[in-house]
């Protein structure tokens, strides 16, 4: 009778594990509907065409116009310069950790770069805004240090560890065997690393590329703080710019619920959303159509 | 004819050798310059914030429009936010990553479940910051409050809690579900008895970073539930709060005393650092000493 009890217990919690199991589907899908809920009226007023084109935003005056066309340019902009600088920094990380560093120093360098990955965004924001723009002010002359060059520098600190941890375990998993007869053939270890350890690890550090790209493009605080908040084109690398996840944190504050520019808002967030989502069915996609076959 | 071939061999060699010295010293430099800016942060934020330090400074409210006296509101904000938080995402992950690894058996249901997580772990913080504005403080009508925010800040989090604890899970050797379930035990009895306590510590390492976490967000409790500056403390879980990351931004770029109130910006980051390195530091030690046994 005991035996019973505890079967039927077994199974009634396998359904409400199961029902449990779902939350995080129900929040990615309440995510998606009250963002659209909320950012598809604007469109009624601002075709999309307009809305993704449009080159000026001007939200809070009388005529008011919701070109968000700057604000990607910025996001893509800074996305992109970011990456340039965080790519090979954070793969030599990787090669260096998985490679080239004597254990007792990976020790201390491994959970140091995952560190990184724990300093709050406000605080990286922070030294980009008091110590990093006074710096760029002036050694390079500039009108401000708060600009596109001082954000993507801080995002690529950022995005650093995200790409030199998920690389170095695409790297790590390897097979010995490839190494080994990379080494048989005469092949040195840097002409190992470049010719087979590098390639064979491809398609994970891709996977790390992009879900590093994914997580600078929806960063907030630091665009927020280092930016310079300038909704106009960027016309050259020190240009004060203004992404789109700043535009949503500076204006949200000061809006009043239900209005135009709370739905132009929202339907920013829609773009954000629909990015960074490519971005991650991009990188599962990846992930598991070139797992490594370990004998 | 020989010697010609034997030379170009060594020459060889010897090119193949010396961009093998270059590159290591190109790779190892780079690396150097990536933790040498992370010490150099941190040691100029400690420098600078170390004076505003003291026990007035995380025991007393702001005084004189926020260029004076404490920051004990804030941390005691972001408190109520972590504990709020962790309260929903720490029982919904674990029972998640238990189901997805011991008991669900439909392959496609896993992959759709994981996928759903993963494309959660990428959502931008600050659209969860417009989600739980849109539905806890608009629709369900929580205002701006420490509820709202633990609930957006919660959801932030489940993917964290649930990959941690699917990873714990996932390094219980099957052998000893095997040994529980042939004497009899049924699953869930070999899950909580056997399949958990054995995981425990990789779950607490997991619990250790999603706090770290919600400590430092900014963008999703900036709408959420934040105040720029609350005086009194909160009396319910439907009062706004301050929280130490905002009030590091407010601090730093609202305002129309943002050098006088430099110092207890600095004094604000290091409380915030230092709660999150202590968290993250229980966490890796945690699991080293889990992977060393």
């Amino acid at each position: 009778m005991k035996i019973h009890r505890n079967i039927l217990f077994d199974l009634f919690i396998e359904k409400i594990f199961f029902l449990v199991g779902f939350t995080c589907l129900l929040v990615l899908l309440l995510i998606m509907l009250f963002l659209f809920k909320e950012g598809l009226p604007i469109f009624s007023n601002v075709s999309p065409r307009e809305f993704i084109m449009g080159t000026s935003w001007y939200p809070t005056s009388e005529n008011a116009r919701y070109g968000v066309f700057p604000l990607i340019m910025a996001s893509v902009s800074v996305t992109l310069l970011a990456s340039m600088i965080a790519v090979p920094l954070s793969l030599s990380i990787a090669i260096y950790l998985s490679e080239i560093a004597r254990p007792i120093v990976r020790e201390i360098v491994k959970p140091a770069v995952e560190l990184i990955a724990s300093i709050p965004s406000v605080i990286i924001g922070f030294f980009g805004m008091v110590v990093i723009a006074p710096l760029l002010q002036t050694y390079f002359h500039l009108d401000t240090g708060l600009n596109l060059f001082n954000a993507s520098l801080m995002l690529a600190f950022m995005a650093i560890p995200t790409i030199a941890s998920i690389s170095e375990d695409a790297i790590s998993s390897v097979p010995v065997s490839l190494k080994e007869a990379s080494y048989a053939l005469g092949a040195n270890r840097w002409q190992t690393i470049l010719h087979v350890i590098v390639p064979a690890s491809l398609s994970g550090i891709w996977t790390a590329i992009i879900l590093g790209v994914s997580r600078v493009i929806g960063e907030t605080m630091v665009v927020l703080m280092v930016s310079g908040g300038a909704t106009t084109l960027p016309d050259s690398l020190f240009s004060p710019v203004r992404p789109l996840t700043s535009n949503i944190a500076a204006e949200m504050g000061e809006t009043p619920v239900g209005g135009e520019h709370y739905h132009a808002l929202f339907a920013i967030g829609i773009i954000l959303f629909i990015i960074t989502f490519g971005f991650n069915l991009i990188a599962d996609y990846l992930s598991n159509r070139y797992k490594f076959k370990t004998d | 004819m020989e010697t010609g071939i034997l030379k170009q061999i060594i020459k060889r060699r010897s090119g193949a050798a010396f961009s093998e010295k270059t590159m290591f010293a190109i790779i190892t430099f780079l690396s150097a310059v990536v933790l040498g800016f992370l010490v150099f942060m941190l040691a100029y934020i400690f420098k600078n914030g170390f004076s505003a330090l003291s026990w007035e400074f995380i025991s007393e409210r702001p005084r004189n429009e926020m260029t004076e006296g404490g920051i004990f509101p804030a941390i005691l904000g972001t408190l109520y936010l972590m504990i709020g938080s962790s309260a929903l995402s720490i029982p919904i992950g674990i029972i998640t990553a238990i189901y997805l690894n011991e008991y669900a058996r439909n392959r496609k249901l896993v992959k759709i479940i994981r996928l759903g997580i993963n494309n959660l772990a990428g959502v931008p913080s600050v659209v969860f910051g417009l989600f739980g504005l849109s539905l806890f403080v608009v629709f369900f009508d929580f205002g701006v409050s420490i509820l709202a925010g633990s609930l957006t800040l919660g959801a932030l989090n489940l993917p964290v809690i649930i990959r941690s604890t699917e990873e714990a899970l996932g390094v219980v050797p099957g052998t000893y579900r095997e040994a529980s379930l042939s004497l009899g035990a049924t699953r869930w009895q070999t899950i909580y008895r056997i399949v958990l306590p054995a995981a425990l510590p990789g779950i607490l390492t997991g619990i250790m970073l999603s706090l770290g976490r919600a400590a430092g967000e900014t963008a999703p409790i900036m709408f959420t539930a934040a105040a720029f500056y609350s005086p009194e403390f909160p009396a319910s879980i439907y009062d706004e709060i301050m929280a130490l990351p905002y009030h590091i931004y407010v601090l730093a770029t609202a305002g129309t005393h943002i050098q006088e109130s430099r110092p207890l910006q600095y004094g604000t980051a290091i409380v915030l650092i230092a709660m999150v390195f202590i968290l993250n530091f229980a966490g890796i030690i945690l699991r080293y000493r889990y992977k060393r046994r």
